[in-house]
């Protein structure tokens, strides 16, 4: 990273303009007489500066920040929805998990020595996705110590942003499932579902339990059953999921890959035995994969650059998650397929080099 | 109608509003010019002239012998102050010759040529290596090689390149509007040389004036050429995304346009090419847009060669105060200047000023892989890794990874949302391979 910063510098240099005599300035140009040329001379009158750098000299207008933070906006819609379901117990998980996500970052960048990085948003944006996959239940402390997990051990270490592995929300989340597995599968039902505040199991918990109830995909689309905070309604993560399609900021790859597996494998299973698979829309609908797939899957740092690496990164997710589904011990496995894909992404990226342009074929057997 | 275009690439804001409905005026003589011996890719020109000499508008001041060059003539007449080292537009300090004007302007034309439908094409390219004719658009190959491919090579096919995809510049766009049959003329002359029957002029179709112009006078002097609109886009003035958008044809790895039976020329090599054989006049001048929001009056200006920017400067209101860059060609490739002495060279296409407003200083972030650059590169290639290894030093990754194909357009660098310097690493690497190559070849 160090390397990176001191690029503009080495490759910049800024030369200052020397000042030229007071009584040229003073004469208007037309009197003047024509000055012997001295290639010398510089011609500015000030002692202002001119940046004398190699191409390109204009920008974009896209930065790292720029698309943190729109990330985060594509998130309001599922949290606006997810306060309005579970109250303040989901704002307290969102808020504590932020605020201890932009702590551990404060932290890191202090001990590290690398500079405050805290303003590109993008430990907000793990606070938030980690706060999103946790049941409102989950107790404060548990949030707090995620987030830590998440951006100690899931960026810091690797050397910061840009240099993580696995998307650090899931590492966190990984990290709390594992250390208090009853704790993270404690649902509460939303407050329209009934009494407020009761346990109850989410959709998919439901279908792969002996009783086998399949919830319709009407209220998985609002989101009026049990979950994780944010993987209740997908009508709200849709939105925002799209509008970050739109804008360039996710890889349209990506959802449509992962997504459409998940659909076509259940498809195939609900054709072959629709007395013990569910429909395809139930499977797509329900559990945190619409989430996942438009929101932690597309994570720029952890998802291959190349067209055809991300096609094969999303067909794997989808497939990785339909056998935890249907055949693992886990009821949900959005987490797991998304981390395994992750470690995969370093080779997917070397494998899938595209073809240069006018690449020739036999060149590139040998 | 869909527009053909090139796959990937980027469309930057094109900021041609500056000057793209201004006419081209004359710039006055200048009273000094600097001639740069070399204004092109290949052999350096040595001076035929001395200091204290007298020279016409249009002598050859300095020459060479061997092919892949050009000679480079006078652009005034008057006398030789000095040949001495001056500052170079691409930012280093050459050998120039320094003629100061005197006396009345007096011509010395190249030989004449009466039919050039009946002139051997021998003689053809002869006058236009006399004549100093270089590819104007900015790579500055000198054309009489790019005319005269080698016999095994089947050309087909000759494209005419009115893009001019960088933003900023407008001189082909006013030269096709105001000059239309020499531009037209010069690539009959051209086609007849190399004796090609199919021929398409490619423009950017932001130019609508000068694809109407074009497309009416191809129809009404009877020309066979195709005017081929193309989708707004950069880098499509590059030879071989140029050569894809008109013909869908690939240019092999490290191979040449005349591999797929292809030469491509500039509109304003195609001018010059014209005033040669039919009016005997050498390369001594050429259209360079003065513009940016740094620029009082933006203008078209026809200059002569060896003008300092100075002049070209004050003749365009000044530059504003507040400037704070300014480059020759156009913002995605081109040098910054330093200097206002340096001179107009062959390759000059523009002068832009700019002011804070539009080149931002940006902070850099570490790379977040989004892939924007892979996505954009028009060579297909993967540029945050060719800027890794070349950071690190791995020459022999740089190769794999195809850097010497990398054609430094500068669109991964546009795109970089962490304001990575990517192209300008990669012109580090290219010269990291090169001396690599260098040092291997000095042990072998």
């Amino acid at each position: 990273m160090t390397e990176q910063k001191s690029a503009p510098e080495e490759l910049k240099k800024e030369i200052k303009v020397e000042e030229t005599p007071k009584e040229e300035i003073k004469k208007p140009i037309e009197e003047k007489p024509k000055p012997k040329p001295d290639p010398r001379r510089r011609l500015f009158k000030s002692d202002r500066m001119i940046i004398v750098a190699p191409a390109p000299h204009n920008k974009g207008k896209h930065s790292v920040p720029r698309i943190m933070y729109t990330v985060i906006a594509a998130l309001l819609p599922a949290i606006i929805v997810s306060l309005l379901l579970f109250g303040t117990k989901a704002m307290v998980t969102i808020l504590v998990a932020v605020f201890a996500a932009m702590v551990a970052e404060y932290a890191c960048n202090k001990i590290m020595k690398t500079g405050l990085t805290i303003d590109d948003g993008s430990a907000i944006l793990t606070g938030i996705l980690l706060a999103m996959t946790l049941p409102p239940s989950f107790p404060i402390a548990g949030t707090a110590l995620g987030a830590v997990v998440a951006i100690v051990f899931g960026k810091q270490v690797f050397g910061g942003l840009g240099a993580n592995i696995f998307n650090p929300a899931l590492l966190g989340r990984a990290f709390l499932q594992a250390s208090f597995p009853v704790k993270i599968t404690t649902w509460t039902l939303p407050a329209f579902a009934g009494v407020d505040a009761v346990s109850g199991a989410t959709p998919l918990g439901q279908f792969f339990s002996p009783d086998k109830i399949e919830t319709p995909v009407r209220e998985l689309l609002l989101g009026n059953v049990g979950g994780c905070i944010g993987e209740t309604s997908a009508i709200a993560l849709l939105i925002g999921g799209i509008i970050l399609v739109i804008l360039k900021y996710a890889d349209w790859r990506i959802p449509l890959s992962y997504i459409g597996t998940v659909f076509v494998f259940s498809g195939i299973l609900w054709l072959v035995n629709p007395a013990v698979y569910p429909n395809p829309l139930f499977m797509v609908f329900s559990g945190g994969l619409i989430l996942g797939a438009f929101f932690m899957a597309t994570d720029m740092v952890t998802s291959p650059v190349t067209p055809r690496g991300t096609w094969i990164y999303g067909i794997g997710m989808g497939i990785v998650l339909m056998v935890i589904r249907v055949w693992g011990g886990l009821p949900e496995g959005v987490m797991y397929s998304i981390l395994f894909m992750n470690g995969l992404v370093p080779l997917l990226n070397r494998w899938t080099r595209p073809k240069y342009f006018g690449e020739i074929q036999k060149e590139r057997k040998k | 109608m869909k527009l053909s275009t090139f796959k990937k690439g980027l469309h930057p804001e094109d900021y041609k509003y500056f000057s793209h409905d201004k006419a081209i005026e004359t710039l006055p003589l200048p009273d000094d010019v600097y001639i740069p011996l070399q204004q092109h890719i290949g052999v350096s020109c040595e001076p035929l002239v001395q200091k204290g000499d007298k020279v016409k508008t249009g002598q050859i001041i300095a020459n060479t012998s061997a092919y892949v060059s050009a000679p480079v003539h006078s652009s005034i007449t008057g006398v030789v102050k000095d040949i001495e080292k001056y500052y170079h537009p691409l930012g280093m300090r050459a050998t120039m010759i320094h003629i100061h004007r005197e006396g009345e302007e007096e011509w010395e034309l190249l030989e004449k040529i009466d039919d050039w439908k009946w002139t051997p094409k021998e003689k053809l390219l002869e006058t236009i290596r006399n004549a100093g004719l270089v590819g104007l658009g900015g790579a500055t190959f000198p054309t009489h090689v790019k005319l005269n491919p080698p016999n095994d090579k089947a050309i087909d096919s000759f494209i005419l390149n009115g893009v001019e995809c960088e933003p900023y510049l407008t001189s082909d766009d006013r030269l096709m509007v105001e000059e239309t049959d020499k531009i037209l003329l010069g690539m009959a002359i051209m086609m007849h040389i190399l004796d090609v029957k199919k021929g398409y002029i490619g423009i950017e179709n932001n130019k609508p004036e000068a694809i109407a112009q074009m497309q009416k006078r191809v129809v009404e002097l009877g020309y066979p050429f195709t005017v081929v609109p193309l989708k707004v886009k950069y880098p499509q003035g590059a030879e071989k995304m140029l050569i894809y958008s008109v013909l869908k044809r690939k240019v092999p790895f490290s191979k040449l346009p005349m591999d797929v039976g292809v030469v491509v020329n500039n509109v304003a090599t195609a001018y010059a090419v014209a005033e040669a054989i039919t009016e005997s006049k050498p390369l001594i001048q050429r259209v360079i847009t003065v513009t940016g929001d740094g620029v009082n009056e933006p203008k078209n200006l026809m200059a002569r060669l060896g003008t300092p920017f100075k002049n070209l400067f004050e003749s365009c209101g000044n530059v504003k105060d507040d400037v704070h860059r300014i480059f020759m060609g156009g913002p995605m490739m081109g040098m910054t200047q330093y200097h206002l002495e340096s001179p107009v060279v062959k390759g000059s296409s523009g002068i832009v000023a700019v002011t804070g407003d539009l080149v931002e200083e940006v902070s850099t972030f570490p790379c977040i892989r989004c892939g924007a650059c892979v996505r954009t590169c028009p060579m297909d290639l993967m540029p945050l890794r060719l800027s890794k290894f070349s950071q690190a030093k791995e020459v022999k990754k740089l190769e794999e990874f195809g850097i010497m194909d990398c054609i430094e357009c500068g669109a991964c660098s546009f795109v970089c949302p962490a304001n990575i310097p990517i192209v300008q690493w990669i012109k580090v690497g290219k010269i990291r391979v090169q001396e690599e190559a260098k040092k291997a070849k000095e042990k072998a």
